[in-house]
Protein backbone atom coordinates (compact mmCIF):
# COMPACT_ATOMS: atom_id res chain seq x y z
CA UNK A 1 0.00 0.00 0.00
CA UNK A 2 1.40 3.34 -0.97
CA UNK A 3 -1.69 5.43 -0.30
CA UNK A 4 0.04 7.30 2.52
CA UNK A 5 2.83 8.31 0.12
CA UNK A 6 0.23 9.41 -2.39
CA UNK A 7 -1.72 11.34 0.26
CA UNK A 8 1.46 13.17 1.24
CA UNK A 9 2.07 14.09 -2.39
CA UNK A 10 -1.50 15.33 -2.70
CA UNK A 11 -1.14 17.47 0.41
CA UNK A 12 2.16 18.89 -0.81
CA UNK A 13 0.68 19.82 -4.20
CA UNK A 14 -2.45 21.27 -2.66
CA UNK A 15 -0.60 23.31 -0.04
CA UNK A 16 1.70 24.68 -2.74
CA UNK A 17 -1.26 25.72 -4.88
CA UNK A 18 -3.26 27.09 -1.93
CA UNK A 19 -0.36 29.25 -0.77
CA UNK A 20 0.19 30.54 -4.28
CA UNK A 21 -3.48 31.51 -4.39
CA UNK A 22 -3.34 33.15 -0.99
CA UNK A 23 -5.90 30.79 0.51
CA UNK A 24 -6.66 31.04 4.21
CA UNK A 25 -8.28 27.65 4.22
CA UNK A 26 -8.88 24.68 1.93
CA UNK A 27 -12.32 23.10 2.18
CA UNK A 28 -12.18 20.45 -0.52
CA UNK A 29 -9.58 18.71 -2.67
CA UNK A 30 -11.02 17.30 -5.87
CA UNK A 31 -8.95 14.33 -7.01
CA UNK A 32 -9.29 12.49 -10.31
CA UNK A 33 -8.68 8.78 -9.91
CA UNK A 34 -8.69 6.62 -13.03
CA UNK A 35 -10.19 3.17 -12.67
CA UNK A 36 -6.87 1.69 -13.77
CA UNK A 37 -4.73 3.92 -11.55
CA UNK A 38 -4.28 1.08 -9.07
CA UNK A 39 -5.38 3.21 -6.14
CA UNK A 40 -7.85 2.23 -3.45
CA UNK A 41 -10.03 5.30 -2.73
CA UNK A 42 -11.01 3.97 0.71
CA UNK A 43 -7.39 3.70 1.84
CA UNK A 44 -6.68 7.07 0.25
CA UNK A 45 -9.42 8.80 2.28
CA UNK A 46 -7.99 7.39 5.46
CA UNK A 47 -4.44 8.36 4.51
CA UNK A 48 -5.60 11.83 3.50
CA UNK A 49 -6.93 12.53 6.98
CA UNK A 50 -3.59 11.46 8.44
CA UNK A 51 -1.52 13.47 5.96
CA UNK A 52 -3.52 16.71 6.27
CA UNK A 53 -3.18 16.97 10.05
CA UNK A 54 -1.25 20.10 11.10
CA UNK A 55 -1.14 21.51 7.57
CA UNK A 56 -3.04 24.23 5.76
CA UNK A 57 -5.33 21.42 4.64
CA UNK A 58 -6.32 20.33 8.14
CA UNK A 59 -10.03 19.56 8.11
CA UNK A 60 -10.26 19.57 4.32
CA UNK A 61 -12.38 16.97 2.57
CA UNK A 62 -11.15 14.71 -0.21
CA UNK A 63 -13.60 14.31 -3.08
CA UNK A 64 -12.73 11.55 -5.51
CA UNK A 65 -13.82 11.97 -9.11
CA UNK A 66 -13.92 8.52 -10.70
CA UNK A 67 -12.51 8.46 -14.21
CA UNK A 68 -13.80 5.56 -16.28
CA UNK A 69 -11.53 3.31 -18.35
CA UNK A 70 -11.87 4.38 -21.97
CA UNK A 71 -10.09 2.70 -24.88
CA UNK A 72 -10.01 3.10 -28.64
CA UNK A 73 -11.76 0.38 -30.62
CA UNK A 74 -10.03 0.00 -33.97
CA UNK A 75 -13.02 -1.88 -35.33
CA UNK A 76 -15.81 0.50 -34.27
CA UNK A 77 -13.47 3.46 -34.89
CA UNK A 78 -14.59 5.10 -31.68
CA UNK A 79 -13.73 5.42 -28.01
CA UNK A 80 -15.54 2.96 -25.79
CA UNK A 81 -15.85 2.70 -22.03
CA UNK A 82 -14.84 -0.65 -20.57
CA UNK A 83 -17.09 -1.88 -17.77
CA UNK A 84 -14.24 -3.99 -16.30
CA UNK A 85 -10.57 -3.10 -15.85
CA UNK A 86 -9.37 -6.63 -16.60
CA UNK A 87 -11.24 -7.29 -19.81
CA UNK A 88 -9.87 -5.21 -22.67
CA UNK A 89 -12.43 -6.14 -25.29
CA UNK A 90 -14.82 -3.69 -26.93
CA UNK A 91 -18.25 -4.18 -25.32
CA UNK A 92 -19.93 -3.42 -28.65
CA UNK A 93 -18.03 -5.69 -31.05
CA UNK A 94 -15.78 -7.90 -28.90
CA UNK A 95 -12.53 -6.82 -30.55
CA UNK A 96 -9.45 -6.67 -28.33
CA UNK A 97 -8.85 -3.00 -27.57
CA UNK A 98 -5.74 -1.98 -25.67
CA UNK A 99 -5.17 1.64 -26.59
CA UNK A 100 -6.02 3.52 -23.41
CA UNK A 101 -7.50 6.98 -23.80
CA UNK A 102 -8.54 7.54 -20.18
CA UNK A 103 -8.47 5.73 -16.87
CA UNK A 104 -4.91 6.01 -15.56
CA UNK A 105 -5.31 9.52 -14.10
CA UNK A 106 -4.18 10.38 -10.62
CA UNK A 107 -4.45 14.12 -10.49
CA UNK A 108 -5.38 16.95 -8.16
CA UNK A 109 -8.06 18.53 -10.37
CA UNK A 110 -9.15 21.51 -8.28
CA UNK A 111 -9.42 22.99 -4.81
CA UNK A 112 -12.23 24.72 -3.01
CA UNK A 113 -10.51 27.48 -1.07
CA UNK A 114 -11.40 30.43 1.10
CA UNK A 115 -9.60 33.70 0.55
CA UNK B 1 -14.07 35.37 3.29
CA UNK B 2 -14.96 34.26 -0.17
CA UNK B 3 -15.18 30.64 -1.20
CA UNK B 4 -14.16 29.65 -4.70
CA UNK B 5 -13.08 26.66 -6.72
CA UNK B 6 -9.75 26.86 -8.52
CA UNK B 7 -8.29 24.47 -11.07
CA UNK B 8 -4.95 22.89 -10.19
CA UNK B 9 -4.54 19.92 -12.56
CA UNK B 10 -1.35 18.51 -11.08
CA UNK B 11 -0.35 14.87 -11.36
CA UNK B 12 0.09 13.32 -7.95
CA UNK B 13 3.18 11.44 -9.14
CA UNK B 14 4.56 14.48 -10.93
CA UNK B 15 7.88 14.50 -9.08
CA UNK B 16 8.59 10.86 -9.77
CA UNK B 17 7.53 11.26 -13.39
CA UNK B 18 9.89 14.20 -13.86
CA UNK B 19 12.81 12.35 -12.29
CA UNK B 20 12.04 9.27 -14.36
CA UNK B 21 12.06 11.36 -17.53
CA UNK B 22 15.48 12.74 -16.61
CA UNK B 23 16.73 9.22 -15.94
CA UNK B 24 15.38 7.97 -19.25
CA UNK B 25 17.27 10.74 -21.07
CA UNK B 26 20.41 9.85 -19.17
CA UNK B 27 20.06 6.16 -20.04
CA UNK B 28 19.41 7.03 -23.68
CA UNK B 29 22.49 9.23 -23.85
CA UNK B 30 24.59 6.51 -22.24
CA UNK B 31 23.09 3.89 -24.57
CA UNK B 32 22.21 1.53 -21.73
CA UNK B 33 19.03 -0.53 -22.09
CA UNK B 34 17.19 -0.54 -18.76
CA UNK B 35 14.82 -3.35 -17.81
CA UNK B 36 12.46 -3.15 -14.81
CA UNK B 37 11.30 -6.55 -13.49
CA UNK B 38 8.06 -6.59 -11.51
CA UNK B 39 6.15 -9.44 -9.86
CA UNK B 40 4.84 -10.82 -6.57
CA UNK B 41 7.41 -11.81 -3.97
CA UNK B 42 8.80 -15.25 -4.79
CA UNK B 43 7.90 -15.35 -8.49
CA UNK B 44 11.53 -15.87 -9.40
CA UNK B 45 12.88 -12.43 -10.32
CA UNK B 46 16.23 -12.98 -8.62
CA UNK B 47 16.62 -16.50 -10.00
CA UNK B 48 15.90 -15.36 -13.56
CA UNK B 49 18.13 -12.34 -13.19
CA UNK B 50 21.03 -14.33 -11.77
CA UNK B 51 20.98 -16.67 -14.73
CA UNK B 52 20.43 -13.81 -17.17
CA UNK B 53 23.40 -11.84 -15.83
CA UNK B 54 25.63 -14.90 -15.90
CA UNK B 55 24.73 -15.81 -19.46
CA UNK B 56 25.06 -12.22 -20.67
CA UNK B 57 28.50 -11.95 -19.11
CA UNK B 58 29.60 -15.23 -20.66
CA UNK B 59 28.49 -14.02 -24.07
CA UNK B 60 30.52 -10.83 -23.69
CA UNK B 61 27.67 -8.42 -22.95
CA UNK B 62 28.14 -5.83 -20.24
CA UNK B 63 25.36 -5.81 -17.68
CA UNK B 64 24.71 -4.52 -14.17
CA UNK B 65 21.81 -4.78 -11.75
CA UNK B 66 20.02 -2.88 -9.02
CA UNK B 67 17.84 -4.90 -6.70
CA UNK B 68 15.15 -3.54 -4.42
CA UNK B 69 13.98 -5.18 -1.20
CA UNK B 70 12.51 -3.82 2.00
CA UNK B 71 15.46 -5.16 4.00
CA UNK B 72 18.58 -7.38 3.60
CA UNK B 73 21.11 -7.60 0.81
CA UNK B 74 20.50 -11.31 0.26
CA UNK B 75 19.37 -10.83 -3.33
CA UNK B 76 22.34 -8.61 -4.19
CA UNK B 77 24.62 -11.35 -2.85
CA UNK B 78 22.85 -13.97 -4.98
CA UNK B 79 23.10 -11.76 -8.05
CA UNK B 80 26.75 -10.88 -7.41
CA UNK B 81 27.69 -14.53 -7.99
CA UNK B 82 27.11 -13.80 -11.68
CA UNK B 83 30.24 -11.64 -11.60
CA UNK B 84 28.60 -8.40 -12.78
CA UNK B 85 28.25 -5.17 -10.76
CA UNK B 86 25.22 -5.33 -8.44
CA UNK B 87 23.80 -2.91 -5.91
CA UNK B 88 21.11 -3.47 -3.32
CA UNK B 89 18.49 -0.81 -2.62
CA UNK B 90 16.80 -1.21 0.76
CA UNK B 91 13.50 0.63 0.82
CA UNK B 92 12.94 0.20 4.60
CA UNK B 93 9.23 -0.33 4.45
CA UNK B 94 8.47 1.29 1.10
CA UNK B 95 6.70 -1.21 -1.09
CA UNK B 96 8.17 -0.15 -4.44
CA UNK B 97 11.20 1.49 -6.02
CA UNK B 98 11.04 5.15 -7.00
CA UNK B 99 13.03 7.05 -9.62
CA UNK B 100 14.89 8.94 -6.91
CA UNK B 101 16.16 5.70 -5.35
CA UNK B 102 17.49 4.66 -8.75
CA UNK B 103 19.40 7.88 -9.32
CA UNK B 104 20.84 7.72 -5.82
CA UNK B 105 22.30 4.29 -6.55
CA UNK B 106 23.98 5.04 -9.87
CA UNK B 107 26.93 6.97 -8.37
CA UNK B 108 30.30 6.13 -9.93
CA UNK B 109 28.83 3.63 -12.35
CA UNK B 110 29.93 4.31 -15.89
CA UNK B 111 26.58 3.84 -17.60
CA UNK B 112 28.08 4.34 -21.04
CA UNK B 113 30.14 1.19 -20.56
CA UNK B 114 27.01 -0.93 -20.04
CA UNK B 115 24.73 -2.66 -22.54
CA UNK B 116 22.08 -3.60 -19.98
CA UNK B 117 20.98 -2.36 -16.59
CA UNK B 118 18.43 -4.55 -14.84
CA UNK B 119 16.27 -3.34 -11.98
CA UNK B 120 14.61 -5.96 -9.79
CA UNK B 121 11.68 -4.14 -8.21
CA UNK B 122 10.30 -4.86 -4.74
CA UNK B 123 8.04 -7.92 -4.85
CA UNK B 124 4.59 -6.36 -5.04
CA UNK B 125 1.87 -6.44 -7.68
CA UNK B 126 0.30 -3.11 -6.80
CA UNK B 127 2.52 -0.12 -6.16
CA UNK B 128 5.44 -0.60 -8.62
CA UNK B 129 2.89 -0.15 -11.42
CA UNK B 130 2.61 3.58 -10.70
CA UNK B 131 6.30 4.41 -10.48
CA UNK B 132 8.18 4.98 -13.69
CA UNK B 133 11.90 4.30 -13.16
CA UNK B 134 13.02 5.58 -16.54
CA UNK B 135 13.22 2.03 -17.88
CA UNK B 136 13.03 1.18 -21.57
CA UNK B 137 11.30 -2.13 -20.89
CA UNK B 138 9.01 -3.27 -18.10
CA UNK B 139 8.61 -7.01 -17.72
CA UNK B 140 5.93 -8.55 -15.49
CA UNK B 141 6.63 -12.05 -14.19
CA UNK B 142 4.04 -14.67 -13.27
CA UNK B 143 5.02 -18.07 -11.88
CA UNK B 144 3.13 -21.27 -12.57
CA UNK B 145 2.66 -21.70 -8.81
CA UNK B 146 0.68 -18.53 -8.18
CA UNK B 147 -2.49 -19.08 -10.15
CA UNK B 148 -3.41 -18.41 -13.77
CA UNK B 149 -5.76 -15.57 -12.90
CA UNK B 150 -3.22 -13.29 -11.18
CA UNK B 151 -3.29 -10.81 -14.08
CA UNK B 152 -7.07 -10.50 -13.75
CA UNK B 153 -6.66 -9.71 -10.05
CA UNK B 154 -3.85 -7.20 -10.60
CA UNK B 155 -4.66 -5.67 -13.98
CA UNK B 156 -2.89 -2.35 -13.44
CA UNK B 157 0.60 -3.80 -13.21
CA UNK B 158 0.19 -6.33 -16.01
CA UNK B 159 -1.30 -3.62 -18.18
CA UNK B 160 1.65 -1.35 -17.45
CA UNK B 161 4.19 -3.94 -18.61
CA UNK B 162 5.61 -4.30 -22.12
CA UNK B 163 6.01 -8.05 -21.94
CA UNK B 164 5.29 -10.95 -19.62
CA UNK B 165 7.34 -13.94 -18.55
CA UNK B 166 5.83 -17.09 -17.08
CA UNK B 167 8.41 -18.50 -14.66
CA UNK B 168 9.10 -21.89 -13.03
CA UNK B 169 7.68 -23.85 -15.95
CA UNK B 170 9.55 -26.91 -14.59
CA UNK B 171 6.82 -27.00 -11.92
CA UNK B 172 3.92 -26.60 -14.35
CA UNK B 173 2.80 -30.20 -14.31
CA UNK B 174 2.93 -30.57 -10.53
CA UNK B 175 0.77 -27.43 -10.22
CA UNK B 176 -1.60 -28.51 -13.00
CA UNK B 177 -0.81 -25.17 -14.54
CA UNK B 178 -3.22 -24.20 -17.32
CA UNK B 179 -0.96 -22.41 -19.76
CA UNK B 180 -3.69 -21.29 -22.17
CA UNK B 181 -5.71 -19.81 -19.36
CA UNK B 182 -2.72 -17.88 -17.99
CA UNK B 183 -1.86 -16.43 -21.40
CA UNK B 184 -5.51 -15.52 -21.99
CA UNK B 185 -5.58 -13.75 -18.61
CA UNK B 186 -2.44 -11.77 -19.46
CA UNK B 187 -3.82 -10.73 -22.84
CA UNK B 188 -7.21 -9.90 -21.34
CA UNK B 189 -5.54 -7.06 -19.41
CA UNK B 190 -3.08 -6.19 -22.19
CA UNK B 191 -4.14 -7.28 -25.67
CA UNK B 192 -1.30 -8.70 -27.76
CA UNK B 193 1.19 -8.79 -24.87
CA UNK B 194 4.23 -10.92 -25.80
CA UNK B 195 4.54 -13.85 -23.40
CA UNK B 196 7.69 -15.89 -22.80
CA UNK B 197 7.98 -19.06 -20.72
CA UNK B 198 11.08 -19.96 -18.74
CA UNK B 199 12.54 -22.10 -16.03
CA UNK B 200 15.55 -20.28 -14.67
CA UNK B 201 16.37 -23.38 -12.61
CA UNK B 202 16.51 -25.73 -15.57
CA UNK B 203 17.41 -23.24 -18.28
CA UNK B 204 14.27 -23.91 -20.31
CA UNK B 205 13.34 -20.90 -22.44
CA UNK B 206 16.47 -18.95 -21.46
CA UNK B 207 17.72 -18.72 -25.04
CA UNK B 208 14.42 -17.28 -26.25
CA UNK B 209 14.32 -14.82 -23.35
CA UNK B 210 17.86 -13.62 -24.04
CA UNK B 211 17.22 -13.38 -27.77
CA UNK B 212 14.07 -11.35 -27.13
CA UNK B 213 15.96 -8.98 -24.82
CA UNK B 214 18.72 -8.50 -27.36
CA UNK B 215 16.26 -7.87 -30.20
CA UNK B 216 14.47 -5.28 -28.08
CA UNK B 217 17.73 -3.66 -27.04
CA UNK B 218 18.89 -3.33 -30.64
CA UNK B 219 15.50 -1.94 -31.73
CA UNK B 220 15.67 0.55 -28.87
CA UNK B 221 19.18 1.62 -29.87
CA UNK B 222 17.97 2.30 -33.40
CA UNK B 223 14.97 4.21 -32.16
CA UNK B 224 16.42 6.39 -29.44
CA UNK B 225 17.24 10.03 -30.20
CA UNK B 226 20.65 10.33 -31.82
CA UNK B 227 20.36 6.60 -32.18
CA UNK B 228 22.17 4.04 -34.22
CA UNK B 229 25.36 6.00 -34.83
CA UNK B 230 26.64 5.90 -31.23
N1 LIG C 1 11.51 -24.94 -9.42
C1 LIG C 1 11.86 -23.68 -9.64
N2 LIG C 1 12.02 -22.85 -8.61
C2 LIG C 1 12.37 -21.59 -8.85
C3 LIG C 1 12.55 -21.08 -10.17
N3 LIG C 1 12.86 -19.78 -10.10
C4 LIG C 1 12.88 -19.47 -8.79
N4 LIG C 1 12.59 -20.56 -8.03
C5 LIG C 1 12.55 -20.62 -6.57
O1 LIG C 1 11.51 -19.76 -6.10
C6 LIG C 1 11.90 -19.13 -4.89
C7 LIG C 1 11.79 -17.62 -5.07
O2 LIG C 1 12.67 -17.21 -6.09
P1 LIG C 1 13.31 -15.77 -6.13
O3 LIG C 1 14.15 -15.69 -7.36
O4 LIG C 1 13.95 -15.45 -4.84
O5 LIG C 1 11.99 -14.86 -6.29
P2 LIG C 1 11.82 -13.27 -6.20
O6 LIG C 1 11.25 -12.97 -4.86
O7 LIG C 1 10.83 -12.93 -7.28
O8 LIG C 1 13.14 -12.64 -6.43
C8 LIG C 1 13.31 -19.58 -4.60
O9 LIG C 1 13.24 -20.64 -3.66
C9 LIG C 1 13.82 -20.08 -5.94
O10 LIG C 1 14.78 -21.09 -5.81
C10 LIG C 1 12.39 -22.01 -11.25
O11 LIG C 1 12.52 -21.70 -12.44
N5 LIG C 1 12.02 -23.29 -10.93
MG1 LIG D 1 14.25 -11.23 -5.29
ZN1 LIG E 1 -15.71 -2.20 -31.10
Amino acid sequence: MHELDLARNIVELAVEAAERLGAAKVNVVHLKVGRLAGVDPGALHFAFDVATADTLLAGARLEVIDVPLVVWCAHCLTEVELPQVNHFYCPACGTAAGEIRQGRELEVASLEIET
Amino acid sequence: MTTRIVEVRAGVLRKNDELARALRTRFEEAGVFVVNLVSSPGTGKTELLQRTLTELRESGQRAAALVGDLETDNDAQRLATSGVPVRQINTHGRCHLEAEMISQHLDSWDLASLDYLFIENVGNLVCPASYDLGEALRVALLSVTEGEDKPLKYPTIFNSADSAVITKVDLAEACEFDRERAIAAIRSVRPGMPVLEVSAKRGTGMAAWLADLEARRLAWRQGRPGGAST
